[in-house]
């Protein structure tokens, strides 16, 4: 940690406003301050801690406050900077260089930095202030308007403009009949030309918003709250409430108390060096006026928080013209503007496709040289977007056949060259301002090879995230420029794929990792391609696995579950769910014996932890007394398959859904396969199971059951789509044992059923085609290597257990009978628990 | 409170020292590791069969400071051979002890190894 001068001698830093520019300020100038000169103080209006606002609407569609927090609480304190949140400055002495807070908190400052930001502009009409009106600004007005929508049945929001039509979207997400009021001829009027907004228009109403163009709202009238609204054409709308969403004013009131220059129509005046007019204040983001300009959205804000930062740590930076360039997901329409979208400044010819069928337009306004590109307009596919961005932003010369503008090279495998043609110093993520050189460097330098690790490395793509796709395929092409084929080679002793690995392994009847590797690899072997081996080894011969224990990864390794402190949990296999009294009691018995901690686990059945490795084959040789088996719950294989009660008990149960679960546990126990596979079934559509949310579900029907496949929780959900419907049980079960085996046969390492099914080619339709017509003629194959492998399940701790020999591989200490001595235990709510992490 | 294992350096046969018999050869498995006891330190014998070569280091990986390196796959990287730990797969080095996955993790204290007559001996303090 750096040391803290004492603060006498340090720069004192006020940061007026905790919004996501001031946020990025204080970021930056932490980051570069390496002499520890700054002591940094925040006042901030809101409640809350710096958010990010620019995703706000994602709170309609379940993220939480704390998902929308743009640091963690702690980490004001953990760089000494002092945060007042809910308590704005309000008077500022700039002669004497102090501010006063609300609170009556008296600062002295050497620097003072507005981020005030903006708030609603709210035109003057009456009943404003009427209960049900709102803003769309502040997670305060979001948490309003969710509360009051909950009595609502329609919502207005006033202005068609790019924040209104995101109010929109929030209505619609709240399933309020939503009507948009534009006071001017057309949605979008600074980014769309007439066409364009039409297009927009149209498919908005065709989502079920209605539209009304050309309407000055006069009034808002109501008895207690809003009822209805009144425009100055002698309309009227009915409505439950208001969203007010008509363009931003800068939040500039207290800087002109403060006698600092402010423009006519609002916005603190600065600098290239974003200075206001007074030296020691800046002003950065929605609240400063910059030739003119006021910079209404994030981008530009972060820019300005980094030329200040730059400049009070000593290097020269100044603010230049910021790209206003925008594209925008809307309501499931995608629109887009760049540059100068309407041609108004120059000479131009634009260039205009419409296609009404496929409801999308796109225009782009060419020099009359036809050299260069001016700007353009996109409603409907904004897929050519980032390129014409790049093209527009970087000046590059454009092609003879102007159209190939207009449209993505189909898919030749080509499709990211293009990107590579781009200067270095071209501005691929401009949240983040990261060039193309930098991203290139990361792949080539760095050896990033991913999408994920580029935004470790570099941070693209961690602001909007819509430079994304940009950087996925400069990554690409770097790769490919080195001469790395991607995700080919399963690492460097392979240069197979995993799908070219299973059929060399089957065709040869390779058994052991070594012969695989004299056959097909070279070197020692690793980390990555040993439990690869070892899975396909286990999913094709089904041989016990620990006969070579050294390829399996570590859960494998001691068919266990490794956790904190190197002890191991325990699960017998629950088949379904369903256990009779005597055998709980006996799981309570053997973890009481050996002193284990006892939780239930997702997949309904109890899992045990805390055993130390030499207590293993003794804790198995008494479950497997009891009549339990392995539940594999350490293996990439079947785990469990989930049932909710079913038609024995339940009133609405259709079939029995316990006894279906059970009869596939008991088929597909032990299956070893590229990741792990969970299934459920439920006995009626209520799917109490969530068998929708597992790789493999099996759900009731009137007439049979329908089989849904490719589901999975985890970090990133995804459903399981319907495969076939109203089936029996003997077809369920050979389209699993189809699916299974191709899944098994075809999927890269460690890819879940869902994401083998996002990336086959030809999707859900083509593994129809595969699995139901048997199209490919392989099914009768598919079917009976599932059988062959099936057929030699046995219970892997059986085997252990009753060997003396696998036995001893269970000791911590091969020269010591001791466990190891470090392991310890606290207590907590009646049970133990590892010592935490200690690094 | 857990005893905090001494992370010394690596040791080299000219410091003063002895030869400790750890185990025999058929101990360790082939590819694999062991974890040997000695004083109070933990130390992970490796067998790399397919190179022919013995390895020892501490067992404890300085990343999260947990006694399971000799529990871990190991394999080479460009020829190197390394291990992974089973936890989070930070590599290291069997030769050096650098941590070949994270530069800010602390380098692993490695022994010098040998077998005689079919017992694994290592260089110890």
């Amino acid at each position: 940690m750096k040391s803290v001068p004492s603060s006498s001698y340090r720069k004192k830093v006020i940061v007026i406003g905790n919004g996501m520019v001031g946020q990025r300020f204080c970021e930056k100038l932490v980051e570069k301050d390496n002499h520890n000169e700054f002591e940094i103080t925040i006042f901030g209006q809101e409640q809350h801690r710096a958010y990010d606002r620019v995703h706000l609407s994602e709170f309609f569609s379940g993220k939480t406050v704390e998902d929308l927090y743009l640091c963690r609480a702690d980490w004001y304190e953990a760089h000494h900077i002092s945060l007042h949140l809910g308590d704005p400055v309000v008077e500022i002495d700039k002669f004497k260089k102090n501010i006063i807070s609300a609170l009556g908190v008296r600062l002295p400052y050497d620097y003072l930095v507005f981020a005030t930001g903006s708030q609603p502009f709210v035109p003057s009409f009456l009943g404003a202030d009427k209960f049900g009106v709102f803003m769309y600004r502040t997670l305060e007005d979001l948490e309003g308007i969710t509360a009051h929508a909950f009595r609502a049945r329609k919502a207005a929001v006033i202005g068609g403009g790019l924040l209104g039509l995101e109010a929109a979207k929030a209505m619609m997400d709240l399933e309020l009949e939503t009507h948009v009021i534009e006071f001017s001829p057309r949605l979008m009027p600074r980014q769309l030309d007439e066409t364009g907004a039409a297009l927009l228009r149209s498919k908005l109403e065709h989502l079920g918003v209605t539209i009304h163009l050309n309407k000055d709202t006069s009034a808002i009238r109501g008895k207690d709250k809003v009822e209805w609204m009144e425009f100055t054409d002698n309309t009227e709308l009915e409505t439950d409430m208001v969203v007010v969403s008509a363009g931003i004013r800068p939040r500039d009131e207290l800087a002109r108390q403060a006698g600092l220059k402010t423009g006519p129509r609002g916005g603190i005046v600065v600098n290239d060096q974003l200075q206001s007019s007074d030296p020691s204040v800046f002003a950065i983001g929605e609240c400063a006026l910059f030739e003119g300009m006021i910079y209404g959205l994030v981008a530009p804000g972060y820019e300005m928080a980094d030329v200040v930062a730059c400049r009070l740590t000593g290097t020269e930076k100044v603010f230049k013209t910021y790209d206003m360039s925008t594209k925008l997901k809307l309501i499931g329409v995608e629109v887009a503007s760049f540059g100068d979208p309407f041609g108004l400044d120059t000479a131009h010819s634009p260039l205009v496709f419409e296609d009404r069928m496929r409801d999308v337009y796109k225009r782009i306004n060419v020099s009359e040289d036809g050299k260069k590109l001016l700007g353009g307009i996109l409603v409907g596919d904004t897929r050519s977007y980032p390129m014409l961005l790049q093209t527009y932003l970087n000046n590059i010369a454009l092609p003879r056949e102007l159209e190939t503008l207009l449209f993505e090279p189909p898919d030749s495998g080509d499709r990211g060259a293009g990107v590579m043609s781009l200067p270095d110093s071209a501005l691929i993520c401009s949240c983040e301002s990261v060039s193309k050189g930098k991203i290139c460097a990361a792949v080539t330098d760095h050896g990033v090879t991913d999408i994920e690790g580029m935004k470790r490395c570099t941070g693209a793509g961690t602001g909007c995230g819509g430079c994304i796709p940009l950087v996925k395929d400069l990554i690409t092409e770097s790769l490919k420029k080195q001469g790395k084929m991607v995700k080919q080679a399963i690492c460097e002793h392979f240069e197979y794929t995993r799908q070219q690995l299973y059929d060399l392994i089957r065709i040869k009847e390779l058994k052991t990792f070594e012969e695989v590797l004299y056959a097909a690899g070279k070197g020692s072997g690793c980390e990555i391609c040993k439990p690869v081996v070892a899975s396909i080894l286990a999913s094709i011969w089904n041989d016990l696995i620990i006969k070579q224990a050294t390829i399996q990864d570590t859960n494998d390794r001691y068919l266990a579950n490794i956790q904190k402190g190197g002890t191991y949990s325990v699960v017998p296999r629950i088949p379904g769910g369903e256990i009779t009294p005597d055998k709980l009691i006996i799981i309570g018995q053997i973890a009481q014996k050996h002193n284990l901690y006892c939780k239930i686990t997702g997949g309904q059945r109890i899992d045990l932890f805390g055993a130390h490795i030499h207590q293993l084959p003794q804790i198995w040789e008494e479950l497997i007394a009891a009549g339990f088996e392995s539940g594999h719950a350490y293996g990439k294989s079947v785990r469990t398959v989930k049932s909710c009660v079913g038609s024995t008990w339940c009133r609405y149960g259709l079939h029995d859904s316990v006894g279906f679960a059970i009869e596939l546990e008991q088929r597909y126990k032990g299956l070893r396969s590229p990741h792990k596979i969970k299934m459920a079934v439920s006995g009626c559509v209520r799917e109490c199971a969530e068998a929708q949310s597992k790789d493999i579900g099996v759900i009731a029907t009137e007439k049979g059951w329908n089989l849904f496949i490719g589901g999975n929780g985890g970090a990133k959900p995804q459903h399981a789509v319907l495969l076939a419907s109203d089936l029996d049980k003997e077809t369920v079960i050979r389209y699993i044992d189809r699916v299974l085996m191709f899944y098994i046969k075809t999927a890269e390492p460690l890819n879940r059923t869902a994401t083998w099914l996002n990336k086959l080619e030809g999707g859900l339709a083509y593994l129809k085609q595969v699995i139901v017509e048997d199209q490919l003629g392989i099914c009768s194959q598919l079917e009976a290597q599932m059988q062959q492998t099936l057929d030699q399940y046995y219970c892997e701790w059986k085997a252990v257990v009753e060997n003396p020999q696998l036995r001893r591989q269970f000791t911590h200490f091969v020269n010591s009978d001791d466990p190891d001595p470090t392991v310890q235990f606290n207590q907590a709510r009646d049970q133990k628990f590892p010592e935490s992490w200690t690094a | 409170m857990r005893k905090e294992p001494a992370l010394t350096k690596t040791l080299s046969i000219t410091e003063e020292g002895k030869w400790f018999t750890a185990c025999r050869t058929e101990d360790v498995p082939e590819n694999g590791g062991a974890c040997v006891s000695y004083q109070d330190e933990q130390i992970a014998v490796f067998r790399l069969a397919t190179q022919n070569l013995w390895f020892a280091t501490q067992n404890l990986c300085p990343h999260k400071r947990q006694m399971v390196l000799s529990r871990g796959i190991i394999g080479d990287e460009a020829g190197e051979p390394k291990v992974a730990c089973p936890f989070h797969k930070q590599t290291f080095s069997l030769k050096s002890g650098a941590c070949l996955s994270n530069q800010e993790l602390q380098d692993l204290k490695t022994y010098p190894v040998k077998v005689e007559n079919g017992f694994v001996l290592i260089y110890v303090n």
